[in-house]
C-alpha cells in the first residue's frame, strides 16, 4: 500500500508544498524542512586516517604467498603486423613462469602503438621487465595515421578495414539509437541530433540566415589521458580451477565480475572481485580489461596467483583518454540577446575506439528554438578512448561557452546577462549564476575586453556546465543490527574516491539515531550484493536510497522487538540518540543495547532495494552548474595565472559537505589542468607518443592551483528517501571554458585551442590567423 | 631496471679508485642517473655513492675572495645559503626554481650542472635518436615545441635544461674536474660540448672525473645578476626560456656584461649579441630592449618553437632591468 506523503520541495528556502506517494517500506523523503544532524553537514570521512596514514591497503599492494609479477609485451610501432614470435629466451629466463600469447594465430595486425602482444609472469618484477627484452619479434612495419585532420582524408590510410560498433562502458553517457553508423574510410558517422526531432540541416540553415547575430567558430581541444595515481591491474588468484578471486583496482567490481565470468565461461558466482581501496579511475577503469584477464590467464597456467599493474607509460599509452575534438559552431540570435539557433559540426578521435561525441552541451544547456548536431568519430592509430570524468562535456563546454561568449559580445550583452536571458526556464541556474557573480566581483569585471595598461592583464569569465540525473536500479544495501548493538552495513560497490562509504555510514547514523563511527561499512567486494560501477555520477544516488530504506527496515525490526518490552505497539514507538521509547511517553523507555540483548539469534538483518524513483514528475532530469574565473595573462610570455575559481553547483540534496568539496576542488583542478598543460602529444614521423611519463605530460602542481570557492546549491526534490544526486563529473565540466572566456575579458583575443599554453597564447595575441 | 652494484666509498681516493673501472658511475643526488636507469638508457655495472663524502660538502669564501661550492651541495641548501644569498641572487633565484622541495633537497650542485637533456626523443628508447648513436635528429622535423632555437643547425636540437649552468656561467664560475691524479680549472664555459663537436656527450667530463668544487671569482661579487625563468607550469617544470644577466656597473654605465640563455641551445648559450648591445653603454629600457632583440638575432627556430623566441627577447630585456633595478612592467 502505497503511503500519501507531505513534502516540502525547492531551492534553498524558497520551498514549495507537493504531496507524493511512496512505497509503504519506505520512510518519508527528507524534504527542505528537514533539518538533520549529519546529512548536509561536514563529516571528515571514516577511513581518512587509514589513507594518510598508509594502512589503506589499495590493489597495487595486495601480496599473496606465491605471488608472480606479471608484464604485457606490447607493440611499439603503431601499425603492424607480427609475423612471428620467439619467445625461447625469454622463458628460460630466470623466474619466468609462464608465457601466454594474446592470440596464437599469427600473423596479427597491431593498429596501435602499446597495443598487446603477450604477457609473461615472473618471480620478480625485475625478472619479468628483463625477460620481456629478451622476447624476439618479427614485425612488418605498415603505413599508419595518427593525425586527425589527415585521418579524414579520403586517401588516407584506413586504421579498421571493416566495421566497428560502438563498445560502451557504464561511465558512456550518450547511447546511440542507430543501430548501424555509417563508415567510410577512418569517418564513422555521422550521428545527427536535433531539437526538435527530424529537422534537417537545410532547416537549421534558414532559420540562422535569419537570424540578427550570427557567430561562426571553431574550437579545438585536445587529447587527455586519465592519469589515476594508482594504475590499472589486478591480483588475480584462483582458488580451485573454476573459483577466481580478484583484487582489481577498478570503478565496477561488478562490470569485472561479468567479463571474467563470460572470458573464462564460468558462473558469476564463482568469482569474487575486491577492492577495498581504490586509487582513482575517472571512467577507464570498467571492466577486467586485458590487463585482467591476462592476469587471470597467467595464474591459472601457473596455479599461482598473479599481480599484474600497469606502469605510467602503459598508462597513458593502452587504457583510454578523453578524445579530442574539432568544433564547428554557429550560433543565430536575435539582436536582443534570444538564443534562436545552434548548430554544431563536430568530429574527433578516439583513437582505434569510439566516443568522441561533444555536443551534449550544445544540445542541452539552453533552449533555443532550434539544435542541429553532427558528430562523427575519426579513427587513427592510437590508443582507443574511454569514458572520462563527463564524457564529451569539459570538451563540448570549452567550445559551446566560449561561442556563446562570442556571441554575448557580439550582441553588446554582458556575457552574464546574456546568459541569464536565455536560462529563464532554469531557476538553480540562475541562482547559481548570480551567486557566483557576487562571488567572483563580476561588477568589478571590466567591460570591455583587454582594458588594462602595462603587460599583465586581468579578467573574468564565466561559463555553464550541464549534466544528468542519473542513477542505477536493483542495488541493495544489507544492513546488520547485531546483539551487542553494533550496525554493520554491506554493499559491494566500491570507492572510486568521492567517500560514499562515508556517506552510507550517515545515511544509516541519520536514520538510526546513532553516530557516524558507530556504523562499520563493509564494502568493495562482489560477495557483499549489488551495488552500481561509479560511472555517470551515479554511486550516491544509487546507494543513498537504499541504504535509508535498510536503516528504516531495520528500525522496523528493533521497534518489533521494543514493543512487547514496552507493553506497547510498534507504531507508538520513536528513536533518538541511543534510545527507543513510547513517542508520547518520552520517559518509557529502553536503550538501544537493551533491544539489542533481545535479538533472536544473533542479529537482525535488513535490506533496502534501490527501486524507480518514487516521485517523478516536475524532478529534474538534468543538473546545473556554473564556474567562474578571475586570471591575469602576461600578454609578453603568454603566462596565463589563474587568481581565483568560483563554482557553484547543484546535487540535489546535499550529503556530506566536506567530500562534496573535496569533489568540487578534484574536478576544478583537473579543469585547470586540462585547460591550461595536458596533452597528449604523438610524434607525427614514427606514431609513437613522445610524452609518456608525468613529466612531460603536464599536470596542475601545487603552485598551479588557485583559490578555490566552492558552495553547493540545497536543491530539494525529494525523489526519493535521500533526495541526492551525484557531483563528480560536473565539477570538472566549465572550469576550461570559465578560463578561456576570462583570458579573452584580459586580452581580448579569443584562444580556441586546449591547452592554452604560452605558444598558444602569443600566437593568438600576435599571428592574428587565429584571432 | 637491471642489476647494480652500489658502492659506499668513505674518501675522495676510494671515490676515484672505483672510477678506474668505466663500468662505474657517479651517484650523487641520483635523480638524474635513476632517470636515465629506469628508462633503460643506462644499465651500469657499479653507482659509486659519493653522496656521504662530506667534504665535496661546503659553501665558503676563500681568503682570496672567491666563493667556492662542493659538489654535494644540495639545490635546497644553496638556495638557502646566505653567501650565496647576499652576492649572487641570480644563483639563489635559478636553484630555488628547479623541480619540486623533494627534488631540490636530494639534488646536488654537481649533478645538476652535469645532467643530461630532458628531450623526449633522447629520454625514450622507442627513438634511436643521433645522441644515442642513431641515424638523425627526430626532434629538427618532428615535436619541437621545447626544443632549440640556437645552435641547433648541428643535427641535434637538445637543450641544455640545468638553470644552475646558467646562473653560474653567468658569474663566470670556473669548475675544478679532478681524476684522482691530476686537477685541472676550466671555465664553466668550455664545460659543455656542442653537438658538433661530441654529438654523444653534453659534458667535456670523462668517466674517471669528478668536480670537485665550483669556483666563483672574487669580482663577481660586484656584478649585479639576475636570473629569470619562464615555465608552462609553476610546480615541477623545465623552463621554457631561463636567462642569467651579470651586469658591472658604474653608475647608469654597463662596464662588463654576461647574458646567458638557458633552455634555447644544446649547451648554456652566451648571448654575445646581447652583452654587446649593453658593453660600454648606459643602460636604459630601450636598451635593454635592444639587448633582448640582439639574443635572437642568430635564432632558427623549428616548426613548433617561434614562440620562445619572443620569449628570450623579452625574458632578457626583464632579467637586465631586474638586474638594475628597473621595473620591466610599467
Amino acid at each position: 500500500m502505497p503511503k500519501n506523503v507531505e513534502l516540502y520541495v525547492g531551492l534553498n528556502d524558497n520551498l514549495e508544498k507537493i504531496t507524493s506517494f511512496i512505497p509503504d517500506n519506505e520512510p518519508k523523503p527528507w524534504d527542505g524542512k528537514d533539518n538533520l544532524k549529519y546529512i548536509g553537514n561536514r563529516v571528515p570521512r571514516i577511513d581518512g586516517h587509514l589513507k594518510t596514514t598508509g594502512k589503506a591497503k589499495y590493489s597495487f599492494d595486495i601480496q599473496l604467498a606465491g605471488m608472480l609479477y606479471g608484464r604485457i609485451l606490447r607493440s611499439p610501432y603503431p601499425s603492424a603486423i607480427v609475423k612471428k614470435i620467439d619467445y625461447s629466451k625469454a622463458a628460460k629466463y630466470p623466474g619466468v613462469k609462464a608465457i601466454v600469447l594474446m592470440s596464437d594465430d599469427l600473423p596479427m595486425q597491431v593498429r596501435y602503438a602499446g597495443q598487446e602482444i603477450l604477457g609473461i609472469a615472473a618471480d620478480t618484477i625485475n625478472h619479468a621487465n628483463e625477460a620481456v627484452k629478451l622476447i624476439e619479434i618479427e614485425y612488418e612495419k605498415l603505413e599508419f595515421v595518427v593525425d586527425v585532420d589527415k585521418a579524414r582524408r579520403p586517401f588516407s590510410h584506413v586504421v579498421h578495414d571493416s566495421s566497428v560498433q560502438r563498445v560502451t562502458t557504464e561511465g558512456d553517457t550518450e547511447e546511440e539509437d542507430e543501430d548501424y553508423v555509417k563508415q567510410t574510410g577512418n569517418i564513422r558517422g555521422p550521428i545527427i541530433e536535433t531539437k526538435p526531432e527530424d529537422i534537417s540541416e537545410n532547416d537549421i540553415d534558414s532559420l540562422l540566415d535569419k537570424c540578427d547575430i550570427v557567430h561562426r567558430a571553431t574550437y579545438k581541444t585536445q587529447v587527455q589521458t586519465h592519469c589515476a595515481l594508482e594504475t590499472h591491474g589486478v591480483v588475480a588468484h584462483w582458488l580451485d580451477n573454476d573459483k577466481l578471486k580478484v583484487w582489481a583496482s577498478t570503478q565496477g567490481t561488478f562490470s569485472v565480475r561479468e567479463e571474467l565470468a563470460e572470458y573464462f565461461n564460468l558462473p558469476e558466482s564463482n568469482i569474487q572481485v575486491i577492492t577495498e581501496f581504490m586509487g582513482g579511475g575517472f571512467g577507464a577503469k570498467f571492466g577486467s580489461g586485458v590487463y585482467g584477464v591476462m592476469a587471470a590467464r597467467l595464474a591459472r597456467k601457473t596455479n599461482l596467483p598473479v599481480r599484474l599493474m600497469l606502469d605510467r607509460k602503459e598508462e597513458h599509452l593502452c587504457v583510454g583518454n578523453r578524445p579530442n575534438s574539432v568544433q564547428n559552431y554557429s550560433i543565430g540570435t536575435n539582436k536582443d540577446g534570444t538564443l534562436k539557433a545552434v548548430k554544431l559540426i563536430a568530429y574527433g578521435t578516439a583513437g582505434v575506439g569510439t566516443g568522441a561525441g561533444a555536443g551534449g552541451p550544445a544540445r542541452g544547456i539552453y533552449r533555443p528554438e532550434m539544435v542541429y548536431t553532427s558528430e562523427s568519430d575519426i579513427f587513427i592509430n592510437a590508443g582507443p578512448g574511454a569514458a572520462f570524468r563527463a564524457p564529451g562535456h569539459p570538451q563540448g563546454t570549452f567550445g559551446f561557452e566560449q561561442a556563446i561568449d562570442e556571441t554575448a559580445y557580439r550582441v553588446g550583452i554582458d556575457p552574464l546577462e546574456f546568459r541569464l536571458i536565455n536560462t529563464t526556464f532554469d531557476e538553480v541556474r540562475q541562482y547559481e549564476l548570480k551567486r557566483g557573480a557576487k562571488k567572483i566581483g563580476w561588477n568589478k569585471r571590466a567591460k570591455k575586453a583587454n582594458s588594462d595598461a602595462g603587460p599583465i592583464k586581468r579578467g573574468l569569465g564565466v561559463a555553464n556546465s550541464l549534466w544528468y540525473y542519473w542513477y542505477g536500479r536493483g542495488h541493495i544495501v544489507t544492513i546488520y543490527i547485531l546483539k551487542d548493538g553494533s550496525v554493520q552495513l554491506l554493499n559491494g560497490a566500491q570507492d572510486i574516491g568521492g567517500g560514499i562509504t562515508t556517506i552510507l555510514a550517515m545515511v544509516v547514523a541519520e536514520e538510526l539515531c546513532l553516530k557516524v563511527e558507530d556504523i562499520n561499512v563493509k564494502f568493495g567486494d562482489t560477495n557483499l550484493g549489488q551495488g552500481p560501477a561509479s560511472g555517470g555520477s551515479v554511486t550516491t544516488a544509487s546507494l543513498t536510497p537504499a541504504a535509508r530504506k535498510a536503516a528504516y527496515a531495520a528500525k522496523m525490526k528493533m521497534f518489533d522487538i521494543a514493543a512487547p518490552l514496552l507493553n506497547t505497539e510498534a507504531r507508538n514507538l520513536s528513536l533518538s540518540d541511543g534510545k527507543i521509547f513510547i513517542t508520547d511517553e518520552p520517559n518509557n523507555s529502553l536503550t538501544w543495547n537493551q533491544v539489542a540483548s533481545k535479538i533472536e539469534g544473533s542479529q537482525i538483518t535488513a535490506t533496502g532495494e534501490r527501486i524507480k524513483d518514487s516521485r517523478i514528475n516536475g524532478v529534474r532530469w538534468w543538473i546545473s552548474g556554473v564556474q567562474f574565473a578571475d586570471v591575469s595573462v602576461d600578454v609578453e610570455t603568454g603566462d596565463v595565472k589563474i587568481n581565483k575559481i568560483v563554482a557553484v553547483h547543484d546535487c540535489g540534496r546535499p550529503m556530506d559537505r566536506l567530500t562534496l568539496e573535496s569533489q568540487v576542488h578534484g574536478g576544478v583542478i583537473q579543469g585547470i589542468s586540462y585547460a591550461l598543460y595536458e596533452d597528449r602529444i604523438l610524434d607525427r614521423n614514427t606514431g609513437i607518443m613522445v610524452n609518456p611519463n608525468l613529466e612531460q605530460y603536464k599536470i596542475a602542481g601545487s603552485l598551479d592551483i588557485p583559490e578555490i570557492d566552492c558552495e553547493i546549491v540545497d536543491f530539494n526534490q525529494s525523489q526519493n528517501a535521500s533526495g541526492a544526486v551525484g557531483i563528480g563529473e560536473p565539477a570538472t565540466i566549465p572550469t576550461s571554458a570559465a578560463i578561456a572566456n576570462a583570458i579573452y575579458n584580459a586580452i581580448g583575443v579569443r584562444v580556441r585551442e586546449l591547452p592554452m599554453t604560452p605558444d598558444r597564447i602569443l600566437n593568438a595575441l600576435y599571428d592574428r590567423a587565429g584571432s | 631496471m637491471k642489476k647494480f652494484e652500489y658502492a659506499q666509498p668513505k674518501s675522495i681516493d676510494e671515490v676515484f679508485q672505483y672510477l678506474e673501472d668505466p663500468d662505474s658511475v657517479i651517484k650523487s643526488g641520483g635523480i638524474d642517473l635513476l632517470d636515465l636507469m629506469k628508462e633503460d638508457l643506462i644499465a651500469p655495472k657499479r653507482l659509486v655513492n659519493i653522496r656521504s663524502i662530506n667534504q665535496l660538502s661546503f659553501v665558503r669564501e676563500n681568503e682570496d675572495g672567491t666563493i667556492s661550492i662542493g659538489p654535494n651541495v644540495t639545490l635546497s641548501e644553496l638556495a638557502d645559503n646566505e653567501i650565496i644569498t647576499k652576492y649572487f641572487p641570480a644563483l639563489r633565484e635559478a636553484a630555488r626554481l628547479i623541480a619540486t622541495p623533494q627534488i631540490r633537497n636530494a639534488a646536488t650542485i654537481g649533478g645538476n650542472l652535469c645532467q643530461r637533456s630532458r628531450c623526449w626523443y633522447f629520454r625514450s628508447i622507442d627513438f634511436d635518436c643521433s645522441r644515442k648513436g642513431g641515424s638523425h635528429c627526430y626532434a629538427l622535423f618532428g615535436e619541437n615545441k621545447y626544443h632549440a632555437v640556437l645552435g641547433a643547425k648541428s643535427g641535434c636540437a637538445i637543450v641544455q635544461p640545468s638553470g644552475t649552468a646558467v646562473a653560474l656561467m653567468s658569474l663566470n664560475a670556473v669548475l675544478v674536474i679532478s681524476n684522482g691524479k691530476n686537477e685541472k680549472q676550466l671555465d664553466l664555459n668550455e664545460f659543455y660540448v656542442e653537438p658538433a663537436q661530441d654529438i654523444t656527450k653534453e659534458t667535456i667530463l670523462e668517466n674517471n672525473e669528478l668536480i670537485v668544487e665550483i669556483i666563483i671569482p672574487k669580482e663577481m661579487r660586484n656584478y649585479k645578476n639576475r636570473y629569470i625563468k619562464l615555465k608552462e607550469k609553476q610546480s615541477y617544470d623545465w623552463p621554457l626560456a631561463d636567462v642569467a644577466v651579470a651586469l658591472k656597473m658604474n653608475g647608469i654605465k654597463c662596464e662588463e656584461a654576461n647574458v646567458i640563455l638557458g633552455s634555447a641551445a644544446p649547451i648554456p648559450w652566451k648571448s654575445k649579441e646581447a652583452e654587446f648591445e649593453l658593453k660600454g653603454n648606459r643602460i636604459t629600457k630601450e636598451l635593454a630592449r635592444k639587448a633582448g632583440e640582439a639574443s635572437m638575432e642568430e635564432a632558427f627556430p623549428l616548426a613548433e618553437n617561434k614562440y620562445k623566441i619572443r620569449l628570450f627577447k623579452i625574458v632578457v630585456y626583464r632579467a637586465i632591468c631586474e638586474a638594475i633595478g628597473i621595473n620591466p612592467y610599467t
